[in-house]
């Protein structure tokens, strides 16, 4: 008779069978026997951290950054629903999680009982899927679903409530036979007709333009080699999301920058004057459109995702294909090859007046600000970040606001899973955990957290788990003792009335480094910012890096609200030789 | 232009809104009927009517009946949202007006009056399958199966024969002929 194992030792089972290292949790009374057996597992790494909201950031920083599934153990009640935060955050950014919870035990389950809520009622919005454990003898078939459910078709967080008693039960835990990753295929509905009536559109089009996402990055690797033959192959413009950024090299020519609310003027002059747009992996969503009846009106939208349900949407599209990006883009390449072997230099001549205008556009230079020699403008300092690192593999993670806007237009990738944002929730406090599970998955690598000084301290407390684990994370803060982007919205909607966006009372950084027991340094003005960032980098420690910005600059550009993409309000270079008033200015 | 005071965009248009039934075919799991309902509620989706209950006790399936309204796009996002759950296996739609499907809702009528009422209220639901249930002196309860507005009318036209309290089900639907929804 085989052995009789406990459900604590069959979830271990599960996660060694699943080949996970790491487990980013914090103890509870309900997790405790999953603790006890944690001894017993030498393969699987557990980092604790300071809040249950960083252990899910940190799990979705290593799975981005890895491409593997992030793993979250918190205990039940308030474990649980301080998790919620990162799981929809995880849930909107499609970032493959696995959530394990404890639970009251099961006869306590619905009388109130201590640290007892309902979990799986309250992540059931947020979650791909999830499981309440009753039975001991489902256990470990759950736990393996879950690991299927968030790593196939559009990735997802998953959480498994496991009530305490159901955790010292016993029962047999049967060989698990890995299967075939599903991924793929029977995600894939689409035809090679449908590739074939994309090829026909591709070359008809006279002003195309790819439109790409983080489809691409969920994709893996090879789909944004295949992404760059693509572009190689086809001569076309491309464009990318916030989440998108990394799967086409940054400083490419074909490169128009990112789009959308603060995108470049040329990458949405492009979006709204093409008469071709070729959506890979990106899902329209309401910053990138901005006013969905006035959207690309002149184009055919060819709309490529894993899921269905992003079809149609929020726009509707002329050509739909449903399918894994990378079979996708193979497929196009493919065709190409067979049909077309001469697609980029027949059609250079039919899109050429195309990239004529579009370097008009491209003269505006929209990202451009004016600089200063006293005071550190944010775009400067990411800027020199970005010059200073580029030749580093570095990883990037953000928190929300101006601060990453700016790095999303300054810093440039040029590679996938290098960029770690919060697009879709948009969660202050995302990059800090993130940077930390960024680190484990990828040690030896810089891993930078471009931040903002609001956003950062609502996760500070991750600090220490970065000092615990000798994690060298480096907290870059663009201070400007605001709240930046609702001081910008105030300042452009709501007649500059500041309400609440000022921090009155903030912490010296340096000396909170110190007392985090890292490195602090501190950047005042734009002369001595090199030097800095360099001690920054050659600091083998985390660092917290308090960048003392202009507190009043604007993100720009940027699309007003209720506004197409061909009126977009151009920073502060272009208002002067324009003179747009102030009045014209609110009309935001 | 009307000014907007937010980093939404406003409002578009709104599209023309029919009624559709929606059925899904589930896992009869716990919480399967909340994971099916939270996504109408969570994603702004209209429930008019909702009929559910086992038909498969070996292979523990639930068919669930749903009336919706939504524009075209909508009904469309309702059907791709509900099979992207795990536990739904398949989701059947048909819009109110298709001929080829069958659609019931089987309401209880109680009123309170004399023969005379009684007998009147049973003649006045004759034509949908009504079927007297329980009688007193004073009281009876008929049942009938009709569609949603003919059981609409029946409860206005019962109240002067007394009709104290109705109770009714969601609509259930089923295609004609030997074909079944795959």
């Amino acid at each position: 008779m085989p052995k009789l194992l406990s459900g604590a030792e069959i979830v271990f089972k599960c996660l060694e069978d699943q080949s996970v290292e790491y487990i980013f949790g914090y103890p509870g009374g309900a997790v405790l026997p999953i603790y006890d057996e944690l001894k017993n597992h030498s393969s699987i790494k557990h980092i604790l951290v300071r809040h249950e909201q960083g252990a899910g950031h940190a799990a979705e920083g290593y799975a981005r950054s890895s491409g593997k599934p992030g793993v979250v153990l918190v205990t039940s009640g308030p474990g649980a629903t301080n998790v919620v935060t990162a799981l929809t955050d995880a849930y909107m950014d499609s970032i493959p999680l696995v959530c394990i919870s404890g639970q009251v035990p099961t006869h306590l389950i619905g009388t109130d009982a201590f640290q007892e809520c309902d979990t799986t009622g309250i992540t059931r919005p947020c979650t791909k899927h999830n499981w309440l454990v009753k039975d001991i003898k489902d256990l470990s078939k759950i736990i393996h679903k879950a690991f299927e459910v968030a790593t196939t078709g559009r990735p997802g967080p998953v959480l498994v409530d496991i009530p305490k008693d159901v955790q010292f039960q016993k029962t047999n835990y049967p060989k698990f036979k890995k299967q075939n990753k599903s991924n793929g295929k029977i995600h894939n509905q689409y035809q090679q007709k449908d590739i074939d009536e994309l090829i026909k559109l591709m070359s008809k089009a006279k002003k195309p333009i790819f439109y790409t996402g983080g489809g691409v990055i969920n994709s893996g690797p090879k789909a944004s080699d295949l992404l760059r033959e693509l572009v190689a192959a086809t001569g076309f413009p491309i464009t990318s999301t916030l989440q998108g950024l990394g799967c086409f090299p940054g400083d490419d020519k074909n490169f128009l920058g990112m789009l959308g609310m603060h995108g470049t003027y040329e990458a949405n002059n492009a979006m709204h004057d093409c008469d071709l747009m070729i959506n890979i992996g990106a899902r329209f969503d309401d910053r990138i459109t901005g006013k969905i009846d006035e959207f690309s009106p002149g184009s055919k939208k060819v709309h490529i995702d894993i899921d269905p349900s992003s079809i149609n949407k929020n726009v509707k599209v002329d050509l739909p294909i449903v399918g894994d990006v990378q079979s996708v883009i193979s497929s196009i390449i493919k065709t190409i090859k067979k049909t077309k072997p001469n697609f980029i230099n027949s059609n250079k001549q039919q899109i050429s007046k195309w990239w004529e205008q579009i370097e008009k556009w491209r003269e505006k230079k929209s990202l451009d600000y004016i600089n200063s020699n006293e005071t550190i403008k944010p775009q400067y300092a990411v800027q020199r970040l970005y010059e200073l690192t580029k030749n580093k593999d570095t990883f990037i993670t953000t928190e929300v606001g101006q601060h990453q806007m700016w790095a999303a237009q300054h810093y440039k990738f040029d590679k996938p899973n290098r960029w770690m944002t919060s697009g879709g929730l948009g969660t202050m406090g995302y990059g800090l955990p993130a940077a930390v599970g960024v680190q484990i998955a990828h040690p030896d690598k810089l891993v930078v957290d471009i931040a903002g000084e609001a956003s950062v301290l609502m996760t500070i407390q991750e600090m220490s788990t970065a000092v615990q684990y000798n994690l060298p994370i480096k907290i870059f803060i663009l201070n400007n003792e605001y709240m930046g982007m609702v001081r910008q919205w105030q300042e452009l909607l709501h007649e500059k009335n500041y309400s609440e966006s000022y921090t009155a009372a903030l912490p010296d950084f340096v000396k909170l480094a110190e007392a985090y027991g890292c490195v602090g340094i501190r950047a005042k003005t734009p002369e001595e910012l090199d030097d800095k960032i360099i001690e920054m980098i050659n600091t083998d420690r985390p660092v917290i890096f308090d960048c003392l910005v202009d507190k009043q600059e604007n993100c720009f550009p940027m699309i007003p609200s209720g506004k197409p993409h061909n009126q977009m309000l151009l920073g502060p270079k272009d208002q002067e030789q324009n003179k747009i008033t102030g009045k014209g200015k609110t009309l935001v | 232009m009307n000014k907007s005071k937010s980093a939404y965009s406003v409002a578009g248009k709104k599209g023309k809104l029919d009624t559709h039934i929606i059925v899904v075919w589930v896992d009869n799991e716990a919480g399967v009927l909340a994971r099916v309902v939270g996504l109408f509620s969570g994603r702004g989706y209209n429930i008019e009517s909702l009929a559910v209950a086992e038909i498969d006790s070996k292979l523990n399936i639930s068919r669930i009946t749903i009336v919706t309204t939504g524009t075209p796009q909508v009904i469309d996002q309702i059907k791709l949202q509900l099979k992207k759950l795990v536990p739904v296996h398949k989701v059947a739609d048909f819009k109110r007006e298709d001929k080829q499907v069958i659609f019931k809702e089987m309401a209880l009528f109680k009123l309170v009056g004399n023969n005379n009422k009684r007998s009147k209220a049973l003649n006045a639901c004759k034509k949908f399958n009504a079927v007297l249930l329980d009688r007193t002196n004073k009281s009876c309860v008929i049942q009938i199966t009709a569609l949603r507005r003919e059981i609409d009318k029946m409860s206005k036209n019962l109240k002067k024969f007394g009709l104290v309290s109705v109770s009714r089900t969601g609509a259930v639907a089923m295609t004609r002929g030997a074909e079944t929804f795959k």
